[in-house]
């Protein structure tokens, strides 16, 4: 269970994409959300397709493992396509029978709606698989540290995500330790219904809610042992520089914005 | 300052809340550079009390406790005192912060402000010294519990102490962790001079030690070479601790009458002793 | 209750890359009432052994029988065959979660079902088990206890079960020596008196030892061993071999045979070498 837990999904290859900068690729992806939401037409999306199936190749991540990341939100798309496709009002209508009513403009509104949600997931998908949690936060705690002039505890979040990352297989190996005592003491965490099942969850969430607090007490007393005393005057291992392929990817992203506007504007 | 690396404790009391028995009454020692000492008592004893005072993160009620000539008590060189002072503690997982080894090592060096070039050969440094320069790039979930206090300890290392203090770093290891961990430090002790207190309840590691400091009830009943300490079999008995089973053994045939000399803690000891009160009869 | 372990097999991951064989084609049989210390080093396949014993693990390949039935048949209430065999896992006190000891102990008697009155006698028979005082513990929060108690309460939450099988997996693992003593001395009690079937897994010769009757030695997922601790101990290559030590006294006695002392191969408890070795002084005082 524990062989490909790093939560998220990173996929550890290398690649020009894997290697780019995180604070560049976050920044990139906000700006390839802001396209998806600008896209309007055919054209728009098939943009998007370009640079997504591109964009998979170059980082040598299998384009189905990017399709992948759509399947446990198959229901909410489908929904959604069904939702539009059925209530949305036209006038040029295809279907009509009962109170179902299909419109052209209900059909192509259903399908794009569909399609920005999955472009969405999809490149925030090219984001994780490319990128190990750890740049993530990185990313995150560096361009977040303006706001440390305004109070905001950029430094605390970033060790904050870095720990719980950190602690994630551990408390999964409890969780598995604690489950396994229980049930040898004649717990049932399968079957029953909602109300009883929740019930069961006690024997479970207590130990490890303590367990987790004295990590937490004896974690705070060993990093201060070895000296911290938080983000003031900390340096760090790990340095993130900026190169040409950076530069390059962001011509390539502000590339795809102007077209997509573009296409907005004039078709 | 710099070149006093003594750590000492001038009649010490701990209380942990107002009108408690103390933790530590009065507890006076002085550790010398270089030295391994074990500090061997029960749970509830006040030995990892003394180890927490050691570090700076509890001041003494009553007493002071001085760490490479800085008195704990003032605030302003807790840093200086826990930078050459360094503590790992029993729990192999709650020391380690990072997700992967080399950047755990590097965490005290970060919280220090150590410039990154200067971090990087130090990291490595720590890293050889415990013999786990080959796993500076896994997660630390992947660790046995013995390869875990190691990184704990190649942590500290890289923040060049003068003295380690280990908080019962053993209690949860199994016994080839244990090994590991104990060797790994007697070995630092012995090639860097790094003074060690070494925290635990296992009388076969204190046996190693240089000294013995024996702790009951807050108080220190007990000090000196280990085989001193644990000739005083029942002594330790009667503090429900344990001797190696050589020493009872060799107490238990002393008092039955057998001339044993004083101080055999291992097998060989016993051994030898044997031979030479007990001759194989020579055929002519 | 005997139990009997037929060519168990347990492969980790199985079909993958990453498949790990924990278990190698093991084979035993416990009888009622034994007290079977399970050795090897860390790796040797000891916890998942223990684990297929009550069924929370199912075998690759192989079978479990308890008292003669197949723990994974197909029509086998393995809910109730696994309430009969008391499985503490290592730190077990990591498993308390109640608001008091009392109400800790009685989440195993709850799930088998018994009345009110039932759970609440075998509350008052466990905790007497393991030495912890009713009228002092039973309405504690098992978080305010030592960590030596915490582990007796934990423990006192399978007895509870009235297991016909106790099976622990270190069960000393981290505690001080009086902590050892006072579960190991509550241990012998309870075997002693009830005869419940026990199976011990430890890294602790000593222990071992101490309350074993026949050992199961284990290493790389296979049982290098079975026997008596005098048979067992007596090889000390093939121990050292496998990464485990001998006891002490073991040792001396090898040490000594070495020398040319003729000492029978097997002691391995304190007091026959203490016996031996006065006798040997008197010999050679006399000469």
């Amino acid at each position: 269970m524990l062989n490909n837990i790093t939560m998220g999904q990173y996929y550890p290859v290398d690649s020009k994409v894997h290697r780019l900068d995180p604070r560049i690729k976050l920044i990139l992806t906000i700006v390839f959300i802001v396209a998806v939401f600008l896209a309007k037409t055919f054209v728009g999306y098939a943009l998007l397709l370009i640079f997504v199936y591109c964009a998979a190749r170059m980082a040598n991540v299998p384009f189905k493992m990017l399709l992948r990341g759509l399947k446990p939100l198959r229901l909410i798309l489908i929904l959604t396509f069904l939702l539009n496709l059925f209530f949305t009002t036209g006038e040029t209508v295809w279907v009509e029978f009962w109170i179902i009513r299909i419109t052209k403009e209900g059909f192509l509104q259903a399908l794009f709606y569909s399609l920005r949600l999955a472009f969405l997931v999809v490149g925030t998908s090219l984001l994780t698989l490319t990128t190990s949690p750890v740049a993530l936060s990185d990313a995150i705690e560096i361009l977040l540290s303006p706001l440390k002039k305004i109070h905001f505890p950029a430094h605390e979040l970033a060790m904050m995500m870095t720990i719980a990352l950190r602690f994630i297989p551990t408390l999964l190996e409890e969780t598995d330790k604690i489950m396994k005592a229980q049930m040898a003491r004649g717990a049932d965490f399968e079957s029953g219904n909602l109300i009883s099942r929740a019930k069961a969850m006690v024997p479970l969430l207590v130990p490890l809610f303590v367990s987790a607090f004295r990590r937490a007490s004896d974690l705070a007393m060993a990093m201060e042992s070895r000296c911290y005393h938080g983000g003031e005057g900390r340096t760090r291992l790990r340095v993130l520089k900026l190169s040409r392929n950076d530069g390059i990817a962001c011509l390539v992203m502000a590339g795809l914005l102007a077209l997509i506007i573009l296409e907005r504007n004039l078709l | 300052m710099q070149s006093d690396t003594r750590v000492r404790l001038d009649n010490v009391t701990y209380t942990y809340e107002e009108g408690a028995a103390p933790a530590l009454s009065e507890v006076s020692a002085e550790i010398e550079p270089g030295e391994f000492v074990a500090v061997l008592g029960h749970n509830g004893s006040g030995k990892s009390t003394m180890a927490k005072l050691l570090n700076a993160l509890y001041t003494p009620t009553e007493g002071t406790v001085l760490v490479c000539g800085y008195d704990t008590k003032n605030e302003e060189y807790v840093w200086e005192i826990r930078q050459r002072a360094g503590m790992i503690f029993q729990n192999p997982d709650n020391q380690i912060v990072a997700t992967v080894v080399k950047e755990d090592v590097a965490f005290g060096l970060e919280n220090l402000g150590v410039p990154t070039d200067e971090m990087i050969p130090r990291i490595e440094m720590a890293l050889k010294a415990v013999r786990m320069s080959k796993y500076a790039d896994t997660a630390p979930h992947m660790l046995s519990g013995g390869q875990k206090q190691r990184v704990a300890i190649a942590g500290i290392l890289a923040m060049e102490p003068s003295v380690i203090i280990a908080d019962e770093a053993t209690a949860m290891l199994d016994p080839s962790g244990r090994k590991e961990v104990l060797e790994t430090m007697r070995r630092l002790n012995r090639q860097k001079g790094i003074t060690v207190i070494w925290i635990t309840h296992f009388m076969e590691e204190a046996a190693q030690a240089d000294r013995v400091l024996v702790v009951t009830d807050g108080r220190i009943r007990l000090s000196g070479k280990p085989a001193d300490v644990f000739d005083q079999v029942d002594a330790m008995k009667e503090m429900h601790l344990d001797v190696p089973h050589m020493t009872a053994l060799a107490g238990e045939l002393r008092a039955a009458g057998m001339p044993l000399r004083n101080g055999i803690l291992t097998v060989d000891e016993l051994a030898e002793e044997v031979e030479r009160l007990c001759p194989l009869k020579q055929s002519t | 209750m005997p139990i009997e372990a037929i060519h168990l097999t347990h492969c980790y991951s199985e079909g993958s890359a990453f498949r790990t064989v924990a278990l190698d084609d093991v084979s035993f049989k416990i009888d009622d009432g034994e007290f079977v210390g399970i050795i090897g080093h860390t790796g040797s396949g000891k916890s998942t052994l223990v684990q297929h014993l009550n069924g929370l693990l199912k075998p690759s390949s192989g079978q479990v029988l308890i008292d003669g039935e197949d723990l994974n048949g197909e029509h086998v209430n393995r809910r109730a065959l696994r309430q009969r065999i008391g499985l503490v896992f290592q730190y077990p006190e990591y498993q308390l979660f109640e608001e008091t000891v009392a109400k800790d102990i009685a989440f195993g008697p709850k799930n088998q079902g018994l009345s009110a009155e039932e759970i609440d006698e075998r509350v008052h028979y466990a905790m007497e088990c393991v030495h912890l005082d009713y009228e002092k513990y039973a309405e504690k929060s098992p978080f305010e206890l030592s960590g030596g108690q915490m582990r007796r309460a934990a423990i006192a939450g399978v007895l509870a079960m009235r297991p016909s099988v106790l099976i622990l997996d270190e069960p000393t693992a981290g505690l001080d020596p009086k902590g050892r003593d006072r579960v190991l001395s509550m241990l012998e009690d309870l075997h002693a008196r009830e005869h419940v079937t026990t199976l011990m897994v430890s890294h602790s010769m000593d222990d071992i030892a101490r309350l074993a009757t026949r050992l199961i030695v284990m290493s790389e997922g296979k049982i290098a061993a079975q026997g008596t601790p005098r048979e067992i101990f007596a090889q000390e290559d093939m121990m050292t071999s496998i990464g485990l030590d001998v006891p002490d006294v073991t040792r001396l006695c090898r040490v000594l045979r070495e020398k040319g002392y003729d000492l029978p191969a097997d002691l391995y408890q304190p007091d026959e070498l203490k016996e031996y070795l006065l006798r040997l002084w008197k010999e050679a005082k006399t000469c």
